[in-house]
């Protein structure tokens, strides 16, 4: 399959890039990576007259400790967010998920920042985003602003991020001593059916697990009932509560029968799922 | 306002610096089979899943069916007709003919420019680094047992 013809422009800096935005409206779209947005040109789901290369922007290759925060830019890889010292030194949790996207190629090519704002419902940084209290800052004509992973994806194909905005930085608050994170996704195809992210951490002798769900709904579910029922249990009891509460949590999640597999599937799929990450996460054994 | 119908790259291809023209929605895969007649790359599942079309930029495996011709301007790539030297089979080539690593062929450009990027990075990988790293390549004929002969033979 080849591709309509579009122009290409290759701005240096940020607001060359808005400008071109502006410049040319709805016939122009950002573009990185490529790894979704090529794929969606050639099959024709998608038509632009002009494509804005962010490729060249002075900065966007950024990945680097802010403060408190990890900052990653718009250009960086899932292949730079596997392999980079900083990231497999201080969220290992989240090196690993990006060892895992897609493959080899697509994580050389396609960059976090493009994953987001594609948002494919069965991609696997979200949950482990929202999880980790990450945020997105997005550039526009009027400013930037900063929204929270939580709040940012809408929905299938769909986040709050505007046409005309340009993703210019996903922000991951660094996890505070003693908590361990944990992501494990499972499926048949390119992307998981379902992936769920969880946490642990041990305060002052009250364990407190966190778990959100991917890939299954429209967006990161966050699983409450899950972190109550398991609220003040040590690591060694799990065993007594968690299986009762990954199903009843497995049971309310608005699965349904596509190509990744039945709703009842899925279903079994994230109780089995959550159980291990939680597991995983408290160091336990049985989260392999 | 510049011409923007056609944009000149240039980019060092199988070792030798090369400057050409090219339309700036041309897939990779078509400049490279078409325009510069190198058919070892295969196009196949046309949507990044399978590795046939699998070329090197900068060292890296990526998909020519879903990259733009524009975006190798400034880098180096290597396809599969840049592996051999004088005649001589690269390591990872020799040891694909010697374990008998291949069926029908079609997948074998991108796994051996896979393995070569892998081992460029990696020399030493464990079987389960080779498993991950080639699990984006694949042989319909389901001869994967060789190829993994093939590539652990070179660790």
């Amino acid at each position: 399959m080849r591709l309509a013809p579009f122009q290409l422009h290759r701005p240096t800096e940020l607001h060359a890039a808005l400008a071109l935005r502006a410049q040319f409206g709805d016939d122009s779209a950002y573009y990185a990576g490529g790894t979704e947005l090529l794929l969606a040109l050639k099959a024709r789901v998608l038509r632009y007259e002009h494509l804005i290369d962010l490729k060249r922007i002075v900065g966007f290759d950024r990945l680097a400790r802010d403060g408190n925060d990890l900052v990653i830019g718009p250009l960086v890889t899932h292949l730079r967010l596997a392999t980079d010292p900083l990231i497999r030194e201080s969220l290992p949790a989240y090196a690993r998920l990006s060892d895992n996207v897609g493959n080899i190629r697509v994580r050389a090519s396609g960059t976090l920042a493009g994953n987001l704002c594609f948002s494919e419902p069965h991609a696997d940084p979200p949950a482990l985003l929202c999880l980790l209290g990450a945020s997105v800052t997005v550039h526009g004509p009027n400013g930037e602003r900063s929204v929270p992973m939580a709040e940012f994806i809408l929905g299938p194909f769909t986040t709050a991020r505007a046409d005309d905005e340009i993703l210019t930085a996903i922000r991951i608050p660094l996890p505070t001593a003693g908590e361990q994170f944990c992501y494990r996704s499972f499926g048949h195809l390119e992307y998981p059916a379902v992936g769920v992210a969880a946490a642990y951490q041990s305060q002052a002798g009250a364990p407190r697990y966190r778990v959100w769900i991917g890939c299954i709904g429209d967006n990161p579910i966050h699983a409450e009932p899950v972190e109550a029922a398991l609220a003040g249990v040590p690591p060694q009891a799990l065993s007594d509560v968690l299986p009762q509460a990954a199903e009843a949590m497995a049971a309310e999640l608005p699965a349904t029968d596509d190509i990744y597999g039945s709703a009842d599937y899925k279903r079994h799929l994230a109780a089995v799922f959550i159980g291990r990450a939680v597991l995983e996460s408290a160091g336990m054994p049985g989260g392999r | 306002m510049a011409d923007l119908a056609s944009l000149d790259i240039s980019f060092t291809l199988n070792g030798a610096p090369q400057t050409h023209s090219v339309a700036p929605f041309a897939l990779l895969i078509d400049f490279l089979r078409d325009d510069l007649a190198l058919k070892g790359t295969k196009r196949s599942c046309d949507v990044q899943v399978c590795g046939a079309c699998t070329v090197l930029v900068d060292g890296l495996p990526v998909s020519s069916c879903t990259s733009l011709a524009a975006d190798i301007d400034g880098k180096s790539v290597v396809t599969i007709e840049g592996l051999a030297e004088h005649g001589k089979l690269s390591p990872v080539q020799q040891a694909f003919v010697d374990h008998a690593a291949m069926q029908c062929g079609f997948c074998t450009p991108g796994m051996v420019l896979a393995t070569t990027a892998l081992l460029e990075r990696h020399p030493h990988p464990t079987e389960q680094e080779i498993r991950h790293y080639l699990r984006g390549n694949i042989c319909r004929c389901t001869g994967y047992i060789k190829i993994l002969e093939a590539v652990k033979s070179l660790v």
